[in-house]
């Protein structure tokens, strides 16, 4: 029998070959660590367009809000349909943002709000940039702050330990550790078996750095889909996902957690929230944002759901490289701001509650006279998953450059 | 025997340096070698496939040699006067049905209409067309609105956006199935093949078409979509989702365009500068704009002045849409009307995208404050009807026609549209845009981290001659670095490179190109839907990982392996001799491991798959370069 030292990523599947791999290797190798204790997951969703974060989680006892947002401010909660969802008598959420309530009731999901990046840039690309390298005001970055995030392994390392949904790699979770793009589980292979093995042999054994590198990552990655693939997925506990790319993505996610392959960082990503028209059109149930609102919503509510019990090991962060005005403009909509919310959402998370320090919408209040103030670091919320989730404590290294790091209590 | 050992050393070098130069962690030696590199010469061969792979699509069977027999200088210089090119014929009638891509946006919307214009037709706001196929399917449209108009008026409640379409509800065609096909075609229609109803829709007449396709139910029709010829399919289109017709001819054109016409330097500088100055085809009307936008405001100009095609995108429909100019309006205008509740104001996300993504790069010396005054110098450029495809046109009204301060220049106070004129000529005389251009141009057509010598020579070149950008290429492509070591192979093909390419290289026939679109978009780069400004990236890191490379796999077996919808490939053209087929596909000598590759996969065949030698090198690492 061999030791278990010979099933080191590499020489396994060179041993075992394409399309040969036990099945009892792929779950059991990568499920525990050392000791068993069950590997904890983070998952990180982007809202790419800057979110309207002051109609996702709405201040509506400011009567400034209403002040600034004749049109599309979301009404006070009073229990119909078009209006906020009270959260904490101050605090509500967007009416389609419904299906996470319940979460926010029973203590699993919490709010984070006037938190972002400090830097001042209003430009997407560069805000993006900023917050998916972790480091704002930085441009020589190449990578990461999920890459870095990883610990270092102890045991062997699985071929999707840091996955990015769709088919670009995200900047988020690139870097020195292998990170897999990956847009359909059951796709993941060469469909051609004439093909495989040929391609296999060019792509290990090539001179072009930056080809064998990725080749390598996706052989290896193929092989443990292959255990994966031959089962099809129902969703657990009735979960149902909404159509679209991103309930698609979260569903995948859900699936490679409960394939028990050694996920451990998992990144997706939501678009089309750049509301400079139409944010609320003509009810706050209608428009562009109460749209997106839906997908977002259902889709975390379907994971949530779909994993149940395993939601203990993971942490859901949502996050977006800015908010919006806090006045609206003349179309219905809201131009680039600053600071912005973020949801928190998991098995080890003190929900419940919305965190961080109001900072209030009188003009004076307003960053640059027009922006929500920021008064948390996203780097906070980021380096306590990090830290007490995922378990790496060095976060220097995780946020190099940030020296404040400061934990919000936000996991028990 | 020495000199191929030599090149073979440098070439594996290249590669691994050019590579490692992405993940490196250490710059100054790689740094100093790269520069080496940027002035090493190229092998007449080498030069030539380097003119292919860069200012075609990719080299066809042929090309090598005609190259070759001109000499690569005249190639070049014909290519950068695409004018003197004829062009090919067949392209031209392939292009032919594409008829959308003819229309202003006035007439593509009054042709395609989208859901808010059936609406109007339904409520009598506008008049019924008189297209036949048109007709049907507004009137099917509308028959399910009212239909769905029933249903609400029971359950009186929540208003929806606009009529939803209940997918039941069909309306009676005029002649039934069995009156328009005969027992056998109709046998066909029912359990043929997809290649036979293929067959059969290419041999109807197009009012047979019409008349089959109007009587089919919409799933069957529906089904229909990836079998049939371009000119049925388009026929579906208007019968299923009007609005999607121009999304199918805008792909098809620019696969077409790109595999097939002559003048493919004019063809590679249209989808940069389409890219550079993006527009997202899911934004409302700018899916009728669109076809207008490249042919009048990119096309005419690619290799023209700069300050031409800036003028010129900054006065089409589609972008003043995309970036929501025509909204933006001077800030006090409803300071004084009490009636409007919403007052409406200035709209920033032109100004902004105009200086940070098209003229002088988001380092290029601007402020916020700068982005505010931009905006207000803009403010008036609007649209006639934005909704109904009407066109540019200047409104004073709206207007802000105070003093503006752009970026240290004084624009007098009551400048009217002249505003806008002067900031699109500070932009695109500034030596910001110089560099930011010429940058962006060297990256895809050198390698992603150009040596600064090329660029400032490109851009001296870009501000002495007042942005003439067939004269800023000619600089770059009679430099030391274009036609070096640092620049062969450096490039790594995005998707669109990547399958069109595959095309040529295998020398494919292309009757229509709706799979090819798709491969695309599975590959990573679906296309004129890249939802944010900046367009896509120029850069290899961005389009190299596991997903897309595995689809680049995938996609090179089904090619090569003719199984790919509405291509045509010859398998058994290239043979089963490694090393002759890749010879032949990459224009040049495979590396040993691609070869040793293709060994492998042949001594484990039981039988043989014709095309397979030739799908294992268009998916090998070496030919993802370029």
């Amino acid at each position: 029998m061999p030791s278990r030292r010979a099933f080191l990523k590499g020489s396994a599947f060179a041993i075992f070959g394409v399309g040969s791999m036990p099945e009892w290797l792929s779950r059991s190798v990568y499920a525990s660590e050392l000791g068993g204790r069950r590997k904890k997951i983070l998952v990180a969703i982007f809202q790419r367009g800057a979110v309207d974060g002051l109609n996702m989680v709405i201040p509506f006892a400011e009567p400034r809000y209403y002040e600034l947002r004749p049109s599309i401010g979301i009404p006070k909660p009073d229990g119909t349909p078009q209006t906020a969802i009270d959260l904490d008598g101050f605090f509500g959420l967007h009416p389609s943002l419904a299906p996470l309530k319940p979460l926010y009731d029973s203590r699993h999901l919490a709010i984070v709000d006037a938190v972002g990046s400090p830097d001042p840039t209003r430009s997407h690309f560069d805000a993006q940039d900023y917050m998916e390298s972790g480091t704002p005001g930085l441009k020589a970055t190449t990578d990461g702050w999920m890459n870095r995030a990883l610990p270092k392994a102890n045991g062997p390392v699985s071929p999707v330990r840091a996955v990015s949904l769709g088919a670009n790699l995200a900047r988020t979770i690139r870097g020195r550790n292998d990170a897999v793009a990956i847009n359909n589980l059951s796709d993941f292979k060469i469909a051609d078996p004439h093909g495989a093995s040929g391609f296999e042999s060019m792509y290990e054994s090539t001179l072009d750095t930056m080809l064998h590198g990725t080749g390598r990552e996706t052989f290896d990655a193929i092989k443990l889909m292959q255990s994966i693939q031959k089962q099809s997925y129902t969703p657990a506990n009735g979960a149902k996902y909404p159509g679209g790319g991103f309930g698609n993505s979260l569903q995948q996610i859900a699936r490679l957690i409960k394939a028990d392959v050694g996920l451990e960082v998992a990144f997706a990503d939501i678009g089309g929230w750049d509301t400079h028209v139409n944010e609320v059109t003509a009810q706050p149930s209608t428009g562009q944002l109460a749209n997106n609102l839906s997908q977002f919503g259902q889709s975390l509510a379907a994971f949530y759901q779909d994993l149940g019990d395993r939601m203990a090991d993971v942490a859901v962060v949502t996050m977006s490289e800015f908010g919006r005005t806090a006045r609206e403009n003349g179309d219905r909509g809201t131009d680039h701001g600053h600071a912005n919310v973020m949801f928190v959402m998991g098995g080890d998370v003190r929900g419940g509650k919305v965190y961080g320090e109001w900072p209030g919408l009188a003009e004076e209040q307003l960053y640059e006279g027009r922006d929500l103030t920021l008064t948390t670091d996203f780097r906070d919320v980021l380096g306590e998953l990090v830290a007490k989730h995922i378990g790496n404590p060095n976060l220097k290294a995780v946020f190099p450059g940030y020296q404040d790091l400061k934990f919000r209590g936000l996991l028990g | 025997m020495r000199n191929r050992l030599l090149l073979g050393f440098v070439l594996s070098s290249v590669t691994l340096l050019t590579a490692a130069a992405e993940k490196s962690k250490k710059p100054s030696n790689d740094a100093a070698l790269q520069a080496k590199l940027f002035q090493k010469k190229l092998t007449n061969d080498q030069q030539v496939l380097h003119a292919l792979d860069r200012l075609t699509f990719g080299p066809r069977p042929g090309d090598v040699e005609s190259v070759k027999r001109m000499g690569v200088k005249k190639w070049v210089e014909l290519q950068l006067n695409p004018e003197r090119i004829r062009e090919n014929p067949d392209l031209d009638a392939k292009l032919e049905p594409l008829e959308s891509l003819r229309m202003t946006p006035l007439e593509a919307v009054q042709h395609y209409p989208s859901p808010q214009m059936i609406l109007a037709i339904a409520q009598g706001r506008q008049p019924m067309p008189d297209d036949p196929v048109l007709r049907a399917s507004i009137e099917r449209i509308m028959h399910r609105f009212k239909f769905q108009q029933k249903i609400e008026k029971k359950n009186s409640g929540s208003q929806t956006g606009g009529p939803a379409f209940d997918p039941n509800a069909e309306l009676e065609p005029a002649k039934r199935l069995n009156e328009v096909l005969t027992p056998d075609e109709l046998l066909i229609m029912k359990g043929g093949s997809p290649e036979q109803k293929r067959v059969l829709f290419e041999h109807m007449t197009p009012e047979r078409m019409d008349e089959t396709l109007i009587a089919l139910p919409r799933p069957q029709r529906q089904q229909l979509v990836p079998i049939v010829p371009t000119a049925a399919r388009r026929t579906i289109m208007l019968l299923n989702a009007p609005q999607q017709v121009v999304a199918f001819d805008l792909l098809d054109a620019k696969l077409l365009r790109a595999i097939e016409s002559n003048r493919q330097l004019a063809e590679v500088m249209d989808d940069f500068w389409f890219n550079h100055f993006n527009i997202f085809y899911d934004k409302a009307s700018d899916r009728f704009s669109i076809p207008d936008y490249e042919r009048q405001a990119i096309r005419p100009y690619v290799l023209g002045r700069f300050r031409d095609l800036l003028e010129a995108t900054a006065k089409s429909p589609a972008m003043l849409f995309y970036l929501d100019n025509f909204q933006s309006v001077r800030p006090d205008i409803d300071a004084h009307d009490k009636s409007r509740k919403v007052k409406r104001g200035l709209n920033e996300n032109y100004g902004r995208e105009l200086m940070e993504l098209h003229t002088l790069g988001v380092n290029g010396g601007y402020t916020q404050k700068d982005v505010t005054e931009v905006a207000r110098c803009f403010t008036g450029w609007t649209l006639f009807e934005p909704r109904r495809g009407g066109g540019f046109f200047y409104n004073d009204r709206l207007h802000d026609n105070g003093e503006k301060i752009v970026l240290g220049q004084v624009i007098p106070a009551g400048g009217g549209m002249d505003d806008g004129e002067k900031v699109l000529d500070i932009l695109a005389t500034h030596p910001s845009t110089a560099h930011f251009i010429s940058k962006e141009l060297a990256q895809r057509f050198v390698a992603d981290n150009p040596p600064d010598s090329l660029v400032e020579k490109m851009a001296a070149t870009f501000l002495k001659s007042d942005g003439d950008i067939r004269q800023v290429m000619e600089t770059m492509l009679t430099s030391r670095e274009f036609w070096s070591q640092g620049a062969y192979q450096a490039k790594v093909k995005n998707p669109f490179e990547m399958v069109v390419s595959s095309v040529r290289a295998l020398g494919a026939n292309v009757s229509d190109a709706f799979a090819l679109a798709n491969q695309v978009d599975h590959l990573g780069e679906p296309l004129y839907r890249k939802l944010e400004p900046t367009g896509y990236s120029n850069l290899n890191s961005d389009w190299v990982n596991s997903a897309a490379l595995l689809a680049r796999m995938n996609f090179a077996l089904q090619l090569a392996e003719n199984h790919m919808p509405g291509v045509k490939v010859d398998p058994s053209r290239f043979g089963d001799q490694p090393v002759a087929a890749a010879k032949t596909l990459l224009g040049r000598t495979a590396s040993p491991q691609t070869q040793n590759g293709i060994q492998k996969a042949l001594s484990e065949q039981k039988q043989k798959t014709p095309g397979l030698v030739a799908g294992l090198v268009i998916g090998s690492p070496d030919f993802q370069r370029r």
